[in-house]
């Protein structure tokens, strides 16, 4: 198992997603002899998980639920937060708009859901630079990475990017910020990106930031600047069942009308999908720019 | 510095190379070829200059349709030392502001004068232009620029460029698929290097292509194709390595109920023949090409032959000059179909183990029977993707899983796309948006349940609560 290879058997060391219900994942370590509480019941990972086959059934005292292999975006909805995480949307639109693919060489600031998501898809040739600012959970990021067994294509700074940068200079092909102050990291982004040029995005809530930040592009010589949302909606497949009116006895009809279809009866089924009441209407403005050759 | 010299190379326009033109938001994917004329923007250009030049070089379009890259002038803006009003109460829109007529212009750009002075003209030229407010003035040469600027940029392809262009050009052949929805495909399929991928498309080798370069070489990608053959137009503009093509494999839906059933014959050749079939497919080949050769100039003996010894004799050697042509032609195509069904055999041993690590569908086909057909080839716990222009056949799709059974995390999802223009008091939303961009079902395989009597427990989650009206999930 691997974030960025499948395997088809669960072993002993591997990171294993309890798929329980929609929206409601869990990962897990497993271990030879450890036990996982879960809300169907205790199960026992050497007979319910290692030697079982990704995607199969485990059932437990108050009811049963499937294995899955790991993958980034399963990692998105099950991992613990530590801060406010980008969410497989904004990732799988960042992921295109970077040009990202296996042998890119990326810089990020600010790890966690989205490191996951890059290094599946820049492996196996890639490579990233991430760099976190607080030590504690730079240091909890590498764990993870090593468990994940996606170590060997990620360097973790414990640094500040906008005073010291990505570490590297004129090797990546594409940044992404996910920072306060973009625009204070924009000429370091520059730094680390390839001569003949590259893509960047930077990720911010406030449009107050975006507009520094493409004030900052424009001055370092970027091109290409553009700020897009994108947004996600979810539809709930419903069959519902619609009463017909009973307006009486239809004077028009002729001895034709069957008397069994009671009118106070009659009803139309269909399968039609409705929104939630609540939708996520915003996480973030999304900047890209192109770093031109220098 | 990790660059050097060397590096430069990958860097560079090559003829042959499949490119792609942009101007502004216009962008068209063509391949580099000597003295070929291409039509851009209703332009006219020969690509020839490009070669040897830097990707992503600006080229300035000259008279005759040439190319010469562009340098920047950092000359005085037109905006410079032109006052600016402070709001438009007094300008009155009656079109006699601007006072070079279409003629003029047509007339200055004959002259061959840059667009960039055919602007300055046109300010000069503008009555009212020292009137507009300063955002109202940079908005108008913004204007003008797109419209007189005879610039191309040619830019290396990739999947995002590929995407926005289809989405631009010619939506129909991608069946209306927006490139933020192919974002998400690609995503949500896990797409990556290593693993085996299912597609099945109908949007002209957009999506298969875009596959290609998530897997960058490694692991393979099975095109299942209706009809006749695999639609592939697409996946050329992308301008992929050579080796990137041994990954691709096709293989015909019409034979996917024979192969599920274990009835597919495939008459396999066994493979010490094969490297014997590849010789003589080179041989045939190469015989092939000699011939005309052979014909035109023939050897001494053949000719003195013809010129000797009279008509009977010479009408025999050319008979056997067309035999010998047709068998060889015949031969050609006899190894060509044994490699097609070699080909064919080796594509349905990948599927055979029911082992793929990715499904994608994105169609103009009613995805159901598409989706269903397709998803026994996957080991469980593998992620499937499906796209449709409409949502009514995804709930289908969504209904019949949820009865099937074997698949969990399903979602029905579109999303919804916006830009923004981004300027000192100006930022806002753009005027217009995209509608829709098609909708995605997508979800997770798991291990089919064999055991369990078809009737029970039918639901693979508990009901959601909120419900008060009369409806039932289902």
């Amino acid at each position: 198992m691997s974030f960025v290879e499948y395997s088809d058997f669960i072993q002993d060391g591997d990171v294993a997603i309890l798929y329980l219900s929609h929206n409601n994942v869990m990962p897990v370590k497993v271990q030879q002899g450890a036990q996982t509480q879960t809300r169907y019941g205790v199960i026992r990972h050497s007979t319910d998980l290692i030697g079982q086959r990704y995607g199969s059934k485990v059932t437990c005292s108050k009811g049963w639920f499937h294995v899955l292999h790991p993958t980034p975006e399963l990692w998105t909805v099950a991992l613990p937060h530590r801060t406010q995480i980008l969410y497989t949307t904004d990732i799988a639109f960042i992921t295109m708009m970077l040009e990202l693919k296996p042998g890119s060489i990326v810089c990020e600031s600010g790890s966690g859901s989205l490191s996951h998501a890059i290094l599946r898809t820049i492996a196996p040739t890639g490579h990233l630079h991430t760099v976190e600012f607080h030590q504690q959970r730079a240091e909890k990021v590498a764990e993870e990475f090593k468990e994940h067994r996606v170590d060997h294509l990620v360097t973790v700074r414990n640094q500040d990017v906008c005073k010291d940068g990505f570490g590297v200079t004129g090797v990546a092909d594409a940044v992404f910020l996910d920072i306060p102050s973009p625009w204070d990291a924009v000429g370091h982004a520059k730094v680390a990106m390839k001569k003949h040029g590259g893509r960047l995005c930077s990720f911010s809530p406030c449009i107050e930031q975006v507009q520094k930040t493409c004030e900052a592009l424009q001055d370092q010589g970027f091109e290409d600047i553009s700020t897009t949302e994108v947004l996600l909606r979810e539809h709930d497949v419903r069959t519902v069942s619609l009463p017909l009116p009973d307006f009486g006895p239809d004077p028009e009809t002729t001895e034709e009308a069957t008397p069994a279809a009671a009118p106070n009866h009659a009803s139309i089924t269909l399968k039609t999908t409705t929104l939630s009441r609540e939708m996520p209407g915003h996480t973030g403005y999304l900047t890209f720019a192109t770093k031109p050759r220098t | 510095m990790a660059d050097n010299g060397d590096d430069d190379n990958q860097y560079r326009i090559k003829e042959g190379d499949y490119v792609v033109l942009k101007r502004g938001e216009i962008f068209k994917a063509v391949q580099i070829q000597p003295r070929k004329k291409v039509i851009f923007e209703k332009q006219w250009i020969f690509l020839d200059n490009a070669v040897g030049q830097l990707y992503s070089t600006t080229f300035e379009i000259l008279s005759g349709g040439n190319l010469k890259p562009h340098e920047l002038k950092d000359s005085a803006s037109p905006l410079d030392a032109v006052e600016a009003g402070t709001d438009n109460r007094n300008i009155v829109d009656d079109g006699k502001s601007q006072k070079l007529t279409r003629d003029d212009i047509e007339a200055l750009k004959e002259k061959g004068l840059k667009g960039q002075d055919i602007i300055k003209k046109l300010v000069d030229n503008h009555a009212t232009f020292g009137d507009k407010t300063e955002y109202s003035q940079v908005k108008y040469i913004k204007k003008k620029k797109k419209k007189y600027e005879n610039t191309v940029m040619i830019l290396k392809p990739s999947c995002r460029i590929l995407a926005m262009m289809y989405h631009g050009r010619e939506p129909g052949k991608i069946c209306h698929l927006r490139y933020d929805t192919l974002a998400q495909m690609l995503t949500l399929a896990n797409i990556h290097a290593g693993s085996k991928v299912l597609v099945f498309e109908t949007c002209a080798g957009l999506v298969l292509g875009s596959i290609m370069e998530r897997m960058g070489g490694y692991g393979s990608v099975i095109q299942m194709y209706p009809g006749g053959g695999p639609v592939r137009a697409g996946v050329e503009s992308f301008g992929f390595p050579a080796h990137f093509h041994d990954t691709l494999h096709e293989f015909p839906i019409c034979h996917v109920n024979a192969l599920l059933a274990g009835t597919l014959d495939t008459s396999a050749k066994d493979p010490t023949a094969e490297n014997t079939d590849e010789k003589q497919l080179n041989l045939a080949a190469e015989k092939e090409q000699n011939q005309p050769e052979a014909e035109e100039q023939g050897t001494p003996e053949e000719e003195s032959m013809e010129t000797n010894t009279g008509d009977d004799a010479g009408q025999d050697v050319e008979k056997t000059e067309k035999d010998k042509l047709k068998e060889a032609k015949a031969q050609v195509k006899k190894l060509r179909l044994e490699e097609k069904q070699r080909r064919l055999a080796a594509t349905a041993a990948l599927l055979k183990g029911r082992n793929a690590d990715g499904l994608v569908i994105a169609s103009r086909f009613h995805p159901c029977p598409v989706l269903l057909g397709l998803l026994k080839f996957l080991s469980p716990s593998r992620p499937f993707v499906v796209y449709s222009q409409y949502i009514e056949p995804l709930v289908e799709c969504f209904k019949k899983l949820r009865e099937c059974g074997g698949t969990v995390n399903l979602r029905l999802t579109d999303t919804w796309m916006r830009h923004y223009q981004v300027l000192p008091d100006r930022t806002h939303p753009l005027l217009l948006m995209s509608g829709g961009g098609g909708y995605l079902l997508s979800g997770t395989t798991v291990a089919t349940d064999h055991s369990k009597p078809a009737g029970s427990k039918q639901a693979e989650e508990p009901a959601p609560k909120r419900q008060k009206l009369e409806d039932t999930e289902g």
